[in-house]
């Protein structure tokens, strides 16, 4: 008691993790949210035009490089997104032993997708 | 240390099956469901592109199964979170920046966010199923 009383405030807040780490994680995101309003709206509004398109079609418009680049940064914004609330989602309602593997889990996940579809994207891009 | 008020029964911590469901409690809810949802359908887009690029064949497949019943009442699904979520997160960044906070303010937002919702979705498939129309 006498302990925490006299400890300085700054002590009392160093090292408990909310008030260094939080705050990053909130504020990527919400950088990630900013990025995806146009990237989505693009791809939605894409898929619009191009849901008749057949497969040299489709092609064609995903080996144009305005796609690849904007497909690309989906992946990573979108992916990131996702880690970053998934994370919250688990911390929320998980309280078990698997909170930790999921988490590592889901960001491994999350890492793999995004590289499987930034790969796919190129392969389309560059050609085969 | 007894008196009258510790033989009552004590009111419970605030539990959240014994609230009324209101409209800013929902939509917040309703707001991280289609965040996760969105993820799956994320996992989709990526079958999606891997498919393209494996070939036609490969290709062929994942496109018939958007095309059938199931694949479009979940591409339907996909689009009523997207734009659920886009509109619920702009509704979150305006509160980030400090606007909105007044009790007007949040129901008249939380409403727009459901409006907008449907109105874009049914707006969406409706200038998609035209495309299809025209392109026939």
């Amino acid at each position: 008691m006498s302990m925490a009383r006299t400890r300085s405030p700054l002590g009392r807040a160093l090292g408990l993790g909310s008030a260094k780490d939080g705050v990053e994680h909130w504020w990527l995101e919400r950088v990630s949210a900013v990025a995806l309003v146009p990237l989505t709206v693009w791809f939605t509004a894409s898929i619009v035009v191009h849901a008749d398109d057949n497969y040299p079609g489709l092609m064609a418009w995903l080996a144009t490089p305005l796609t690849s680049i904007l497909m690309t940064l989906l992946l990573i914004a979108l992916f990131y997104h996702s880690a970053l609330g998934l994370q919250v989602v688990i911390e929320d309602y998980v309280h078990s032993r698997i909170k930790l593997p999921l988490l590592v889990g889901m960001h491994l996940g999350c890492f793999a997708l995004a590289v499987a579809g930034i790969l796919a994207t190129l392969k389309i891009a560059v050609g085969t | 240390m007894t008196n009258a008020s510790s033989d009552r029964p004590q009111p419970l911590s605030p539990n959240i099956q014994i609230y009324r469901p209101q409209l800013t409690s929902v939509l917040s809810i309703a707001n991280r469901i289609a965040g996760v949802a969105l993820t799956a359908y994320a996992v989709g887009l990526v079958i999606w592109l891997v498919a393209a690029a494996a070939g036609p064949e490969a290709y062929a497949t994942v496109h018939a199964f958007i095309r059938s019943s199931v694949g479009q009442v979940l591409l339907f699904g996909c689009t009523f979170c997207f734009f659920l979520h886009l509109c619920g997160g702009i509704r979150h960044l305006a509160w980030d920046a400090g606007y909105g906070f007044s009790l007007h303010a949040i129901y008249a937002s939380g409403w727009t966010v459901v409006a907008a919702s449907i109105a874009l979705t049914v707006l969406t498939w409706a200038i998609a199923i035209v495309m299809l129309g025209l392109s026939r």
